[in-house]
């Protein structure tokens, strides 16, 4: 059982990692390659072809399976907070890679975000009863 | 401008984040990472309805990340984008039926605070 529980957290542990990482680095190559301006439905498709804005897409497209796969032995309400680091990794990014200017009050914001994230994530398991039908 | 784009956004991934993980619980947990288990994996959830529904509504918020992120910077357009969370809780206790305590609430209450100032 304690096997089991363990091969279970590890397994959550490296899935949630690649949602996260994937996550980050797809949001931050999509805004490098992104122009400033998308007037026509056309420019929206065409954009997609942009390297960097491709590469950002794949990374994305790895995000969603990633989490799909997660998703299906993990709560929503257990990824959706886990994850959320993420939101700090691309404020950094947008900081340190994009030259974004962030505020205070933003800083502010981001380190409630991560409190919320450790109060989330402390002490719950990576699973509930209800989705025992399924095992 | 960049606070209808939120809303479209916020809409689409809550009612995409539930249907997804309605397919998922559907399908089961996933064991086998080998290739051609995964491959099986995918054929059978192109076919799950719940899944179907689930990539339409993210299409429609994909887009419409993509016209926020021209307009705005990266640091806001990704935190902006967190109120999905609080949607998200909602629904995963009311319809998933997932067991919510009120640590879960807590920190999903903090960061809305977060992502309130960050909008800021």
């Amino acid at each position: 059982m304690s096997t089991e529980t363990a091969r279970l957290r590890l397994k959550t542990w490296i899935c949630a990692t690649v949602v996260v990482l994937s996550n980050v680095f797809g949001n931050f190559f999509m805004k490098r390659g992104m122009p400033a301006h998308l007037s026509t439905p056309l420019e929206y498709i065409t954009v997609l072809f942009q390297p960097w804005v491709a590469l950002g897409v794949l990374l994305l497209v790895l995000w969603t399976v990633a989490r799909m796969a997660l998703l299906s032995w993990a709560d929503l309400s257990y990824v959706l907070p886990v994850t959320a680091i993420g939101y700090v990794l691309v404020a950094l990014a947008g900081k340190l890679l994009l030259h974004e200017q962030i505020s205070v009050q933003r800083w502010a914001g981001i380190t409630l975000i991560v409190a919320g994230v450790a109060l989330v994530s402390g002490g719950s398991t990576p699973q509930s009863r209800t989705t025992g039908a399924v095992r | 401008m960049k606070f209808v784009l939120i809303a479209i956004i916020v809409a689409a991934t809550t009612v995409g984040e539930v249907l997804q993980a309605l397919g998922m619980r559907h399908h089961g947990e996933i064991h086998d990472f080998r290739p051609g288990a995964l491959g099986r994996a995918a054929a059978l959830l192109v076919r799950n309805q719940y899944v179907i529904g689930s990539v339409a509504a993210m299409a429609v918020s994909f887009f419409a990340y993509m016209g926020l992120l021209t307009i705005a910077d990266l640091s806001f357009a990704v935190p902006a984008t967190a109120v999905t969370y609080v949607l998200e809780t909602v629904l995963a206790k009311y319809v998933l039926k997932e067991n919510v305590n009120w640590l879960r609430w807590a920190g999903a209450s903090l960061v809305i605070c977060g992502v309130a100032l960050v909008s800021l």
